[in-house]
């Protein structure tokens, strides 16, 4: 209890200092990744919130919308608000200095690989329902804080290695984050329909038909989130060309003087 | 203005990102009529092992990938005026003949990963879904001729 209050003091506290420093920039920081920020936020203190505990806690249903909407949906707000770059300009110089040597270091590098964040949040799911533990999370409550919190986490660093917008010098190649993205996206599918097709978790105390739903909610829920994310990805792949577009505009202007 | 100022359209890439939007469209078109709608196979066959699975979940992925990639593409396309309808036309026809080609002889009958519709005899339906993909096909391959001399012309 006292760790789930912490978890939502977490969010709150984090969006207090994202606010602070976009009030801080406002006049230069995009308006929609102040809005991406609140909707993320927005939606991890809904599947926070205590009706949303208890429905997660009472059926597998409500545990699986509460899953999408903390480990999916959440992060991608969180994620496409651009955080990192939002505190570079607001830090002071030094401390400025110390997040971006923070973010190079080897255990920050190795954590936010595409291959160990996918790792991370797909991975965990396969262990989550087709092993036992699924009850002794669901039974014990500083566990079930434990998978909120990891949901979280994990599901922010999945979408930060692969679409987030935040500069990231160290992160692989577009091609080798696609791939990553792909087969996860592949594999999540893979594991909802294997659930739906089994009835896992074998522990939850749900009817067999609650579980299928639950299933179904997991494949067609997780498209959603895959949708916007692989729009960040293709948007933020393709802006040098949106660049070059005005290449051709001024190009014209520059040669104006030499035809005439 | 001379000629060379004007925009040259870019046919490769029109003709890219039209295959890319054809397999997704067709992909996402057989989805929603006959899995949800019609509802002639369901959300997972009974008899799909943990490959069946897999690749279903690869192509699903792809499906969705390739609508986006190919939405970006088409779309910095027109930005930069570079865009040839009639070839994106073209390929859209081609993709979508292509994968429902794919999808009935390769997925439906050499992997087995499910049925058109869980009826016996099953072949009319086998018949019926890779003879429109042979249609598509066939439509995309005349309009592709159509554009080509079209462009040849200018």
């Amino acid at each position: 209890m006292i760790g789930h209050a912490l978890l939502v003091v977490a969010v709150c506290a984090a969006t207090l200092a994202y606010g602070r420093a976009w009030y801080a920039c406002r006049n230069e920081w995009p308006l929609r990744r102040g809005l991406s920020w609140l909707a993320g936020a927005a939606l991890a203190l809904i599947a926070l919130s205590p009706a949303m505990m208890h429905f997660g806690h009472a059926r597998i249903e409500g545990h699986m919308i509460q899953h999408l909407m903390l480990g999916m949906y959440a992060p991608v707000g969180l994620v496409l608000a651009a955080p990192v770059t939002l505190a570079l300009r607001v830090l002071p110089q030094r401390a400025g200095r110390t997040l971006v040597r923070l973010l190079a270091s080897l255990p920050v590098r190795t954590l936010a690989h595409p291959v160990s964040a996918a790792l991370l949040d797909i991975g965990a799911m396969f262990v989550l329902y087709l092993t036992p533990l699924y009850g002794f999370m669901h039974d014990t409550p500083w566990a079930g804080t434990l998978l909120h919190l990891h949901f979280l986490l994990a599901g922010c660093l999945f979408v930060w290695s692969i679409a987030g917008p935040d500069p990231a010098p160290h992160r692989p190649g577009p091609r080798l984050r696609l791939l990553v993205f792909f087969l996860a996206m592949a594999l999540h599918g893979a594991l909802s329909k294997y659930i739906y097709l089994h009835g896992y978790p074998l522990d939850s105390a749900s009817t067999l038909e609650q579980r299928r739903l639950a299933a179904e909610l997991m494949y067609y829920g997780g498209d959603l989130a895959a949708i916007a994310m692989a729009i960040a990805f293709f948007a933020a792949l393709f802006k040098p060309c949106g660049t070059a577009r005005h290449a051709g505009p001024n190009r014209k202007t520059n040669q104006a003087p030499n035809h005439s | 203005m001379s000629a060379f100022e004007q925009p040259r359209v870019n046919t490769r890439a029109t003709l890219q990102s039209g295959l890319l939007i054809g397999i997704g469209l067709m992909a996402a078109i057989d989805e929603i009529v006959f899995h949800q709608l019609l509802a002639w196979h369901h959300f997972v066959d009974a008899r799909s092992g943990a490959f069946a699975l897999f690749s279903d979940g690869l192509l699903h992925a792809g499906e969705l990938l390739f609508l986006v990639a190919g939405a970006f593409i088409a779309r910095s396309l027109l930005q930069a005026q570079q865009f040839a309808p009639r070839h994106f036309k073209a390929a859209l026809l081609l993709g979508a003949g292509g994968f429902q080609i794919f999808d009935g002889v390769v997925d439906h009958k050499i992997l087995g990963l499910h049925q058109v519709r869980y009826v016996d005899p099953v072949w009319p339906y086998d018949v019926a879904w890779i003879g429109a993909g042979l249609l598509i096909l066939v439509a995309g391959m005349l309009a592709l001729r159509n554009a080509r001399r079209h462009s040849a012309d200018q």
